[in-house]
């Protein structure tokens, strides 16, 4: 087929996408966020979730855990280009240590009466949900494992009367006595 | 009195500043005055070691200080206000991040308690910079200036080179607080760039590089940042191993245009020897260059029976665009130091020489070919007119963007680093007027030329007005086709010779221009006398506008066209419009 008339050169990838985390160990800075999501849409990388919170208060030290989707050429650019930025100290695939572990918290609120509060309490049983806020015509439960299984509570909690949903994101750690 | 007060380090924020750049051997700096610096430029006003060059727009002194900065290899620095003076940094500092240049922006802002209040002159500096800086800072604490403005100079100029601003709100400049001289932990701990080239790498690189049957040499950018020990190891390099050298816009100077292995600029339009070279190598080793896209062409036909190597600082330019068989990450000099001692030790230089007898072919197809007139001046012809005038005089030469800058690259042969200064990575038009007056501020008594085109030069024509008032006596020669010559032979070639834009219905007298400034303007129409023009304008000490009327219609040839690989070349006599109709298949009829 021939190409459209450009300055550049104009290819089709196909490489098939991968889903990676990365967990990115930053200075707690001002600034230091907008830094890595900006290269992210500066780049047009994808974030799938993002999750950030201080996690040594005494160095100053930050923790990123972000799900990406890309390339494997894609996703080790990802890596490189977060891994020189100045206040980033260490980042980590996950993913491809294939020794990590993923957790989710999410809040899901769920309104309805009758049958449909007693079939909401037997699924949140069997998904380990606990109720962490009710009314006479609501739950709030509280949900945590990886993002498929909560995923899925909230597709079976829809037909029952789902109202909203709250998540964390993705946040992620390696298995056995080795830090990062 | 308490003893602070006797404390030679306390000091107010705009003094801790000047006391900055001094202990970083800072001589000269580029700027433009305003209220959120005012502080600042008080202080300049009451010493004497750093001399201030007042530009005419803040475009200017961020170019003018990259230009310092490429031909000296030293950070350049650049002074501005707030709100307007910052933004109109951006283009500078985006230029300074593609190009790798070192350089350090010093911008005021307004007071902290106004950040946030939509204030005069108030915008979010480090938040609009920080896609096109290294790395940038707003600073709130007097007491934390010292250190950042220190860590400031050590970012810009270590690991891969690159800009970095230091947002000062007028407050903090006011404020008295505590300066200290550099010292290391002034930097980021999470910052260290890797120097050294990893052992086994390096012996996999020189056992490809010794069974090479057709090898390439291919040089970048960063040799030349690199600084001269690296230019002296690539040469030594290209002698011990007899390999063909070719390298990217960026990397001319690091192995002299005279030298027998050169082939030549590579690329979009770079030789066809090289290009050649390039696609049919079974070897590739790529010193210090990031396989932009105007080198590699179609990237599924770039080089594909080669092994490619990767010597490169930033581990990030590795597989970005082509997948690399060796990649070394580590200083150009320093890898390129441990390759040639495993090389000289353990290798011996590969019989390569019915590769040269190929490459001598290619070389036969002059794809440099124009044909000469004695009624109008070619282009190609007035670069090699000044080319051969500037000859062994202690020359740099700085460009625009366009036709006329790969004419330049084409055309004038450099021998050594640091006397090239072209805007790469970015494209930005009205690089070179500026970069000259920075590059002439940093070697007053060489002969300084910004190879401009008449469209490029009128970007930031108003610094002719800063080269007058430093008595820089910078030489504009432009090379005038009436065109944006780039643009107009890209709707030539891709659609349908529809020159939407890009003839310039008006154009000053460049020759009265030049005098209103206070400079001197000169004009030649004709081929016989642009020899005797040429020398006029070197023997001018003052600023020179040298307006050439050059073929308004030639276009810039050997060319890959768009989509096609390095062995489908356009050469310049096959370049009627039949045959590149047909090279450029896909776009629009021509005409």
């Amino acid at each position: 087929m021939n190409q459209p008339a450009s300055a550049y050169f104009i290819e089709e990838r196909h490489d098939p996408n991968e889903t990676h985390t990365l967990a990115v160990l930053v200075q707690n800075e001002p600034g230091v966020l907008a830094r890595v999501i900006g290269l992210f849409s500066g780049r047009g990388y994808n974030i799938e979730s993002l999750t950030v919170s201080e996690t040594e208060a005494q160095k100053h030290l930050s923790r990123i855990t972000i799900v990406t989707t890309g390339t494997p050429m894609v996703i080790a650019q990802i890596k490189h280009q977060l891994d020189r930025m100045i206040p980033v100290y260490q980042v980590v695939d996950m993913t491809e240590t294939r020794r990590s572990i993923e957790r989710e918290l999410a809040m899901v609120k769920v309104r309805g009466q009758g049958e449909h509060r007693v079939e909401a309490l037997r699924l949140a049983d069997a998904f380990r949900a606990r109720v962490i806020d009710a009314t006479t015509e609501s739950f709030v439960f509280e949900i945590t494992g990886n993002t498929e299984k909560i995923n899925q509570f909230i597709d079976l909690m829809r037909p029952i009367g789902l109202v909203e949903v709250s998540r964390t994101g993705v946040a992620a750690i390696g298995r056995g006595p080795e830090g990062m | 009195m308490s003893d602070k007060s006797h404390d030679p380090n306390q000091m107010t924020g705009a003094a801790m500043i000047v006391r900055a750049l001094i202990d970083h051997g800072v001589t000269d700096i580029f700027g433009y005055p305003g209220g959120a610096v005012l502080p600042i430029y008080d202080e300049i006003f009451q010493q004497s070691q750093v001399q201030h060059i007042l530009v005419r727009h803040e475009q200017g002194a961020g170019h003018a200080a990259e230009g310092y900065a490429r031909s000296t290899g030293k950070p350049g620095v650049a002074l501005v206000t707030s709100g307007p003076g910052a933004t109109n940094m951006v283009t500078p500092l985006t230029d300074a991040l593609m190009d790798s240049i070192p350089l350090v922006c010093i911008s005021g802002q307004v007071p902290t308690h106004l950040i946030g209040n939509d204030a005069f002159q108030e915008c979010d500096t480090v938040g609009i910079t920080r896609p096109c800086t290294k790395h940038n800072w707003l600073v709130r604490d007097v007491n934390d200036l010292a250190k950042v403005l220190h860590e400031a100079f050590y970012v810009a100029t270590t690991g891969r080179p690159g800009p970095v601003l230091v947002d000062v709100p007028k407050d903090v400049q006011f404020a008295i607080g505590t300066y200290h001289p550099p010292r290391k932990s002034d930097v980021h701990r999470s910052y260290a760039p890797r120097v050294k080239g990893e052992a086994t790498q390096i012996r996999k690189a020189v056992a490809l590089l010794a069974g090479a049957k057709r090898p390439v040499i291919y040089s970048g950018g960063g040799v030349i940042n690199s600084g001269p020990e690296a230019t002296k190891l690539l040469r030594e390099l290209v002698e011990v191993t007899g390999f063909p050298i070719t390298s990217t816009l960026m990397g001319l100077g690091a192995y002299p245009a005279s030298g027998k292995n050169w082939l030549g600029m590579l690329g979009m339009h770079g030789t066809y020897e090289a290009n050649m070279t390039m696609h049919d190598c079974d070897v590739m080793l790529c010193v210090g260059a990031r396989f932009d896209d105007r080198i590699t062409g179609r990237v599924d036909a770039f080089s594909p029976n080669s092994k490619k190597i990767h010597i490169d600082i930033d581990p990030s330019s590795i597989n970005k665009n082509i997948r690399v068989d060796v990649p070394i990450i580590g200083d150009c000099g320093n890898v390129l130091g441990d390759i040639l001692q495993v090389f000289k030790a353990e290798a011996k230089k590969p019989d390569i020489k019915s590769w040269w007898q190929q490459i001598a072919q290619w070389r036969a197809r002059n794809s440099l070919y124009y044909k000469k007139s004695n009624d109008v001046i070619l282009p190609q012809h007035a670069i090699q007119s000044l080319f051969e005038a500037t000859r062994g005089k202690d020359t740099y030469i700085t460009t625009e963007v366009g036709q006329h800058q790969m004419w330049a690259a084409q055309f004038y042969g450099f021998e050594e680093p640091h006397r090239w200064m072209t805007s790469g990575g970015l494209g930005t038009m009205g690089y070179g007027l500026p970069a000259a007056i920075g590059v002439q501020v940093a070697h007053p008594d060489s002969l300084v030329i910004d190879i401009a085109g008449d469209a490029s030069v009128q970007m930031t024509m108003q610094e002719m007005s800063t080269a007058v008032q430093y008595e820089l006596p910078i030489k504009i020669f432009i090379l005038n086709n009436q065109y944006m010559g780039m643009v107009r032979q890209w709707q030539q070639l891709l659609h349908g010779n529809r020159l939407s834009h890009s003839y310039s219905e008006a154009l000053p007298d460049f020759v009265k221009l030049a005098e209103a400034y206070g400079g001197v303007g000169l004009q030649v129409t004709k081929p016989a006398d642009l020899e005797g023009a040429i020398k006029e304008m070197i023997s001018v000490k003052r600023p020179v506008l040298f307006d050439c009327r050059v073929a308004a219609l030639e276009n810039c040839f050997p060319m890959i066209p768009s989509g096609k690989a390095h062995n489908e070349m356009l050469l310049p006599e096959q370049a009627n419009d039949e045959a590149t109709a047909k090279a450029f298949a896909g776009g629009k009829a021509l005409v």
